[in-house]
């Protein structure tokens, strides 16, 4: 299954709404209610970057039978050092991104965490892409 | 305890998900960061927050956790209610700090994280 959506740029009233239809489409799969959350948290994480640092992107999400492979692709600005990014606890966000509860510099390690493969390409003055591979366990897909 | 005995410890206010009120809740969590709450791995878990906005109920919806107490009496927008609904959340509002809120549940035994 290949499903594909845009991310908008600072449009914080509907960041989350990405994750939110892929969640319902894994729960619909019956996939395992572990292999969900962390596939959903990482996806959640790195879509509010999207809508938090980059000038926009889209979302391209393949589930397969005992993997979803999700990319989230933005078009810039692209992150300078990404071994700093990937520091729990750096942040460049802004105050507005502050106030809505994001900041803390731990999406990226979050994201980390979640995979099962992690891969970013990414360069100062650049677009970023993150892959993202999950394996799971269980689905009727 | 259950989400009642959460109201009355806190003299909250029920918005949304009344029809819930006897669930469960062993642990709490109390932040305003968001990213902190999406580290952690149980289920169940009462988040305390003073941060009222679209991206609280998000969090909590993709974290598995349906209960958010609101401390300091931050009022949920009509887009937060409704996104609550959706997803079987129910919201409490108090008007206790997030320090007297968490103090008065831990004492009742509502559990941490860590
Ligand atoms: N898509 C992106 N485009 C440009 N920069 C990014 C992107 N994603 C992350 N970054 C940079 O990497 C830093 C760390 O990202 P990370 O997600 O770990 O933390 P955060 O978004 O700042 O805070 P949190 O995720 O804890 O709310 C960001 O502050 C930002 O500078
Ligand atoms: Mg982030």
């Amino acid at each position: 299954m290949h499903v594909t959506f845009k991310v908008t740029a600072g449009d914080f009233s509907n960041a989350g709404k990405i994750s939110s239809s892929i969640k319902t489409l894994l729960k619909q799969l019956n996939i395992s209610s572990v292999d969900v959350k962390r596939i959903i948290v990482a996806l959640y994480e790195a879509e509010v970057n999207v809508v938090a640092h980059s000038y926009g992107g889209e979302v391209v999400c393949d589930i397969e039978p005992h993997q979803a492979f999700i990319q989230v692709i933005d078009t810039g600005p692209g992150i300078p050092d990404l071994d700093l990014a990937m520091t729990e606890g750096w942040s460049t966000a802004t105050a507005e991104v502050r106030e809505m509860g994001f900041g803390a510099g731990m999406g990226l390690p979050n994201i980390r965490k979640n995979t099962d493969e992690l891969s970013i390409q990414t360069q100062a003055g650049g677009h970023t892409h993150i892959m993202m591979r999950f394996y799971i366990s269980e689905g009727t897909i | 305890m259950t989400l009642r005995d959460v109201v009355e410890i806190v003299q909250g206010t029920v918005l949304c998900g009344e029809e819930f009120l006897d669930r469960e809740v062993k642990l709490g969590f109390a932040s305003d960061l968001m990213s902190d709450v999406l580290t952690l791995l149980a289920d169940d878990i009462l988040l305390i927050t003073g941060l009222s906005n679209n991206q609280a109920i998000r969090t909590a919806e993709m974290s598995d956790i349906t209960q958010i107490l609101f401390v300091r009496n931050k009022k949920p927008t009509k887009t937060m209610i409704d996104l609550a609904r959706e997803q079987n959340i129910t919201i409490i509002v108090t008007a206790c700090s997030m320090f007297k809120s968490s103090g008065l549940l831990y004492q009742k035994g509502l559990q941490p994280i860590y």
